[in-house]
């Protein structure tokens, strides 16, 4: 493997068995295909059942937490759609305490994590991430960003795609869909001087689950941006809810990395872009986009991936090569 | 500022006399009860609070967790979350401090958490007025928090323990504010006596963890989505334990002067007794009610006094009963009911009660200061049948009739 020439030492450390036991249980109302559930379920089998879930307003909550059912086989809490970063800041320093008072085992790894959508991170709640961030309290703060505000229809969020279409920021005569660019989460994450930062997809789940291993390990606050794709919100048929999130990856459009301790690294290299093409193309909210409008997207991309080969210092995400089929074969990769 | 019910002879325990602002009494108060984890957002006139406490926690004086957070949204969702845990919290605010978190105030009830919560009450904006009116803590009415309202510094430091004991109780399980009037009490020095040994204060009110908490041990979801078929039932069992904290607090306050010395009961009678015209107030001026009512004793008017300190639950029945023989009620509030029934939420709510027609007046807002000369002309007014009942009447109010 290449990666594994690149990074001697990256997934050794990642090759640990995952437990049997399932803490994110069977039984939820999640959309067919949605890969929430993916996230979810590999989270607790890292984090395991001394874990503490936060779940602000979003789609994880209303589809896994309906009185009087639950999905969740660990402690569990809502409280508002802002507040996912503050609830997790109060329940960390009340087990900080707690141990000292000795009512909870000092001896006791409690994980808190938070886990929310993207509105509940980069807009609403982005002021209680930041808070909480800064403070640098011991929280795994997890954004599953399916990129608008999916759990009330397809409104835009700040981390809706340029071009995208949405029921707030439709493609009308006038104006093509969504005029603003994604907001760089992990990046302003990182910005605040925390341990961990890192971007994950659930199409490369070995990748993911690693990071979710970093997390709980860092020493203060980590934060991992997690691309999700969503079937109705996107528009592709149910079957290709892990192909677009390759595809994703394959045309640059998401870089898997990490930024640990301040070092910063592509934890998925790619070295032979697909077009962005392929994956507008499998999405009914691109549908709409004029050649000059993919472009014009496919240019942002070009932008982004050179400044992470700069900061890499190397080409670690390669040119397109529009030969490659959009659909690579399975098995072929 | 003393006159407290039961005299300082029957107490057991052991008390030094101390002088503290309204603001510094509470935070004592909060160190005594040994809170765990508390967080604030500074906002005038409760900022001394908070102060206070980051300082006791950082000398080591009380083994706390102090999270400074970045608003009052986030200090209500941290106390949520610390609750929620199984610790004892506190937070405190004012104002728009209040209206910021107020997203989060009916979720700690709906979730049953015994948070406890100071407010050095203050009028909202706008124009911009950082002083001291009840305009905040009245729209906190319809959330299902117990209020306590505190006359001084005294009773604020002994409401605080006695809210962190009702709000703990396994009948209760619910979160409690206590409010005091914002610079008035929140700032001057007074007098107080507090208890030598803070482990009385822990025998009093020992931290009860009785609640429904987040335990990896016997994991539990709070906050979970309540469906039209379950939200009403579960709801409702909110509104049920309020129903039934007015027993609990009158029993915490009873045990409190048992053990401390001093009680205030749900409301507090002055020369109520023969009474033909009550004046009910609350907070710091009801000092000059009691003098008004003197006065008005003295020159041959049978004249009472009644001060709200519980106004959550509303204990009605002991009101009516207070209230019973009283030919003229007036009600003196500090903040605006607009637009409603009655310009005074109290007189509202009071008139609902008696089911007799009270004169509404309207004084202190924006912290506009009256003495008692300006509530004597009132109540001389309404005793001679010189202002009509039901109809808001101002003490203080510039060009207006």
């Amino acid at each position: 493997m290449k990666v594994a020439e690149e990074y001697p030492g990256l997934y050794e450390y990642a090759n640990f068995e995952l437990p049997q036991e399932e803490l994110f249980l069977p039984g939820h109302g999640l959309c067919a295909s949605c890969t929430i559930g993916v996230i979810a379920r590999h989270m607790l089998k890292v984090l395991g059942p001394d874990t503490v879930v936060v779940n602000p307003t979003g789609c994880a909550e209303v589809s896994t937490v309906v009185y009087p059912r639950t999905n969740w086989a660990v402690p569990w809490i809502h409280v508002a759609f802002g507040n996912g970063g503050s609830v997790a800041s109060g329940i960390e320093a009340a087990i900080k305490v707690l141990k000292r008072r000795g009512v909870i085992d000092p001896n006791r790894k409690i994980n808190v994590v938070v886990f929310a959508g993207d509105g509940g991170t980069a807009d609403i709640g982005f002021q209680a991430l930041s808070g909480l961030l800064e403070r640098g309290h011991k929280v795994i703060y997890v954004m599953y960003d399916n990129e608008g505000y999916m759990n009330t229809g397809i409104q835009r969020s700040g981390t809706t795609p340029l071009g995208a279409s949405t029921t707030t920021a439709p493609a009308g005569r006038k104006v093509p869909g969504n005029v603003t660019h994604k907001k760089p989460m992990a990046a302003i994450a990182a910005a605040h001087g925390i341990p961990y930062v890192a971007t994950a997809n659930p199409a490369y789940v070995h990748d993911m689950v690693y990071k979710f291993k970093k997390a709980a390990e860092a020493e203060g606050p980590a934060f991992l941006h997690i691309l999700q794709s969503c079937t109705p919100g996107w528009r592709f048929e149910p079957k290709y809810a892990i192909r677009v999130l390759e595809l994703a990856t394959e045309t640059g459009y998401w870089v898997n990395y990490e930024i640990d301790h301040g070092e910063f690294r592509v934890t998925l290299p790619v070295p032979r872009r697909k077009p962005v093409k392929c994956f507008l193309e499998l999405q009914g909210r691109f549908k709409h986009l004029k050649p000059e409008e993919v472009e014009a997207i496919q240019a942002v991309i070009d932008r982004d991936v050179e400044e992470i080969n700069r900061i890499m210092g190397k080409e670690v995400i390669g040119p397109v090569d529009p030969s490659l089929p959009c659909i690579t074969p399975r098995g072929a990769r | 500022m003393t006159a407290q019910i039961v005299a300082p002879k029957e107490r057991k325990v052991a008390q030094k006399r101390i002088a503290l602002t309204g603001n510094h009494a509470v935070a004592l108060a909060v160190k005594m009860a040994r809170a765990e984890v508390i967080a604030a957002y500074p906002i005038t006139p409760q900022t001394p609070v908070v102060e206070k406490l980051a300082e006791y926690v950082n000398n080591g004086e009380l083994d706390a967790e102090f999270i400074p957070v970045e608003s009052e949204h986030s200090a209500m969702s941290a106390v949520i979350g610390a609750s929620a845990m199984g610790a004892r919290t506190f937070t405190e605010t004012s104002s728009q401090g209040l209206g910021h978190m107020y997203e989060n105030l009916p979720i700690a009830v709906g979730m049953r958490l015994p948070i406890v919560m100071g407010m050095a009450v203050r009028t909202y904006s706008a124009p911009i007025n950082v002083w001291g009116d009840y305009s905040d803590v009245m729209s906190m009415r319809e959330l299902g928090w117990i209020i306590y309202i505190a006359q001084n510094a005294q009773e604020a430091f002994d409401t605080v323990i006695q809210a962190y004991r009702v709000a703990e109780d396994s009948r209760v399980h619910l979160p409690a504010v206590v409010a005091y009037d914002g610079f008035w009490t929140s700032h001057v020095l007074q007098p107080l006596d507090v208890p030598e040994d803070e482990e009385e204060v822990m025998r009093y009110a020992p931290i009860t963890r009785s609640w429904v908490k987040l335990d990896v041990d016997n994991p539990a979801q709070l906050g979970a989505v309540g469906t039209p078929e379950w939200y009403w039932e579960i709801r409702w069992q909110a509104v049920e334990a309020l129903r039934a904290s007015l027993k609990v607090i009158q029993e915490a306050d009873e045990e409190y002067g048992k053990v401390f010395g001093r009680s205030y009961g749900l409301l507090t009678p002055y020369r109520l007794e023969d009474a033909e015209l009550a004046i009910v107030a609350y907070g710091s001026i009801f000092g000059l009610v009691k003098k008004v009512v003197d006065r008005l004793r003295r020159e041959g008017v049978r004249a009472g006094a009644l001060r709200l300190r519980v106004i959550r639950p509303w204990p009605g029945d002991m009101f009516k009963k207070l209230l019973e023989h009283v030919d003229k009620v007036a009600v003196i509030d500090r903040a605006i009911n607009h637009g409603g029934p009655l310009y005074g939420p109290m007189a509202v709510e009071i008139a609902a009660t008696i089911q007799k027609p009270v004169y509404n007046v309207l004084a202190t807002i924006g912290m506009r200061a009256i003495d008692s000369d300006m509530i004597y002309d009132a109540v001389v007014k309404i005793h001679r049948g010189l202002w009509v009942p039901n109809t808001p009447y101002t003490v203080g109010l510039r060009g207006y009739e």
